[in-house]
């Protein structure tokens, strides 16, 4: 158990800083195939969006878009005031206190 | 009084002021994201507690990885039981993107030296690359902008988690003050900030929906790697369609 952890964070590491630092350093001296960065482009929304899916629409294994899914209720509101801010804090801020008051009154 | 003029961080007078200038001017910037840092934060060090991990591990993951998303996910695999493999791995797909944050940084950067740009990429997230990309097209910035936009960046998250680690125990429902939404709610507002024309929109749905579909059928997070991965494809697809559609209509 103890060394879990620790491969966890030695390899959570490397992995996260491998492709933040390579490309800053390495770049200034290589060209990237326009092709692959092309792909390169779509996978943060990909990602982001696969990512953020099944969080709120996922319920108990089921999928779920009724006014019984609190995390779907409060991204509404969220997904609206980004849209309108395009404030991350703001974002936040307003999905928490949407889930709050989904909490209350459910 | 030392000249070094060799070193980079040369000791003249007018340049300790432009240092400083420029230091002031990253910290000015990163308000923004130290806000969003503070509440994201302090919930991922409550969630991170009640998922079974030490305060000095969020303080280690906090202080080495520096990835909300990903600390988040790790957190919740590890409350799971999953294998160190599959939260590594898992990491490795969220964090990903950073590879391309950290490609469009490059070019704005050819005047800092590789050393100072390894520092500058390891703290670099999608907030802190929000601002940084904006700076950098205004004008040239020196490292002392980055460094210092980053490093405070840094520190308010890490301050933040460990003091949400700290009393997490001592909360007795998380979910009553919607923590629990606090990382759907920053991807949320990360996705806004991608989707930038309508063929990303039009990505971001079609992953949306593979990712439900691959999470119903299969275990652990093979939705988002084949979503993260395939879907971009359809992107790539889509462009060079319409690069066909432009060079016809104008033969």
């Amino acid at each position: 158990m103890e060394l879990k952890i620790y491969a966890v964070l030695f390899g959570m590491t490397i992995v996260t800083c491998l492709p933040r630092i390579l490309p800053l350093v390495l770049l200034a001296k290589m060209d990237i195939p326009p092709l692959l960065l092309t792909w390169l482009k779509y996978v943060p929304a990909a990602v982001l969006a696969a990512l953020l899916a099944p969080e709120i629409l996922i319920i108990d294994n089921t999928l779920s878009f009724s006014s019984t899914n609190p995390y779907f209720l409060a991204a509404l509101p969220c997904f609206l005031i980004g849209f309108l801010t395009k404030n991350l804090f703001y974002t936040v801020f307003v999905g928490m206190a949407a889930m709050v008051l989904v909490n209350m009154g459910l | 009084m030392l000249l070094c003029k060799n070193n980079y961080f040369s000791t003249e007078t007018g340049d300790i002021m432009e240092n400083n200038k420029e230091i002031r001017q990253g910290l000015k910037a990163a308000l923004p994201v130290i806000m969003g840092y503070v509440p994201i934060g302090l919930a991922f060090g409550v969630m991170a507690v009640q998922a079974g991990l030490k305060v000095w591990q969020v303080l280690l993951m906090s202080l080495f990885v520096y990835a909300g998303s990903a600390q988040f996910i790790a957190a919740s695999l590890w409350s799971a039981g999953a294998s160190a493999g599959t939260i590594v791995l898992t990491t490795f797909l969220v964090n990903s993107r950073h590879f391309l944050l950290s490609a469009s940084l490059a070019p704005y950067m050819k005047n800092i030296p590789g050393k100072i740009l390894a520092l500058i990429g390891y703290e670099t997230t999608d907030e802190t690359f929000a601002v940084a990309i904006n700076a950098a097209k205004e004008r040239e910035r020196t490292a002392s902008f980055y460094l210092g936009l980053n490093s405070v960046s840094h520190l308010v998250w890490t301050l933040s988690t460990v003091i949400g680690a700290a009393v997490g125990n001592l909360i007795p429902s998380p979910d009553n003050l919607g923590l629990n939404f606090a990382l759907p709610a920053m991807f949320i507002g990360l996705l806004i900030m991608q989707v930038q024309s309508r063929n990303t929109a039009v990505i971001a749905i079609l992953a949306a929906g593979l990712s439900l579909f691959c999470k119903l059928l299969l275990p652990g997070s093979w939705n988002i790697i084949i979503a993260g991965t395939c879907i971009p494809v359809v992107g790539v697809v889509l462009e060079k369609w319409s690069s066909r559609y432009t060079q016809s209509s104008s033969a």
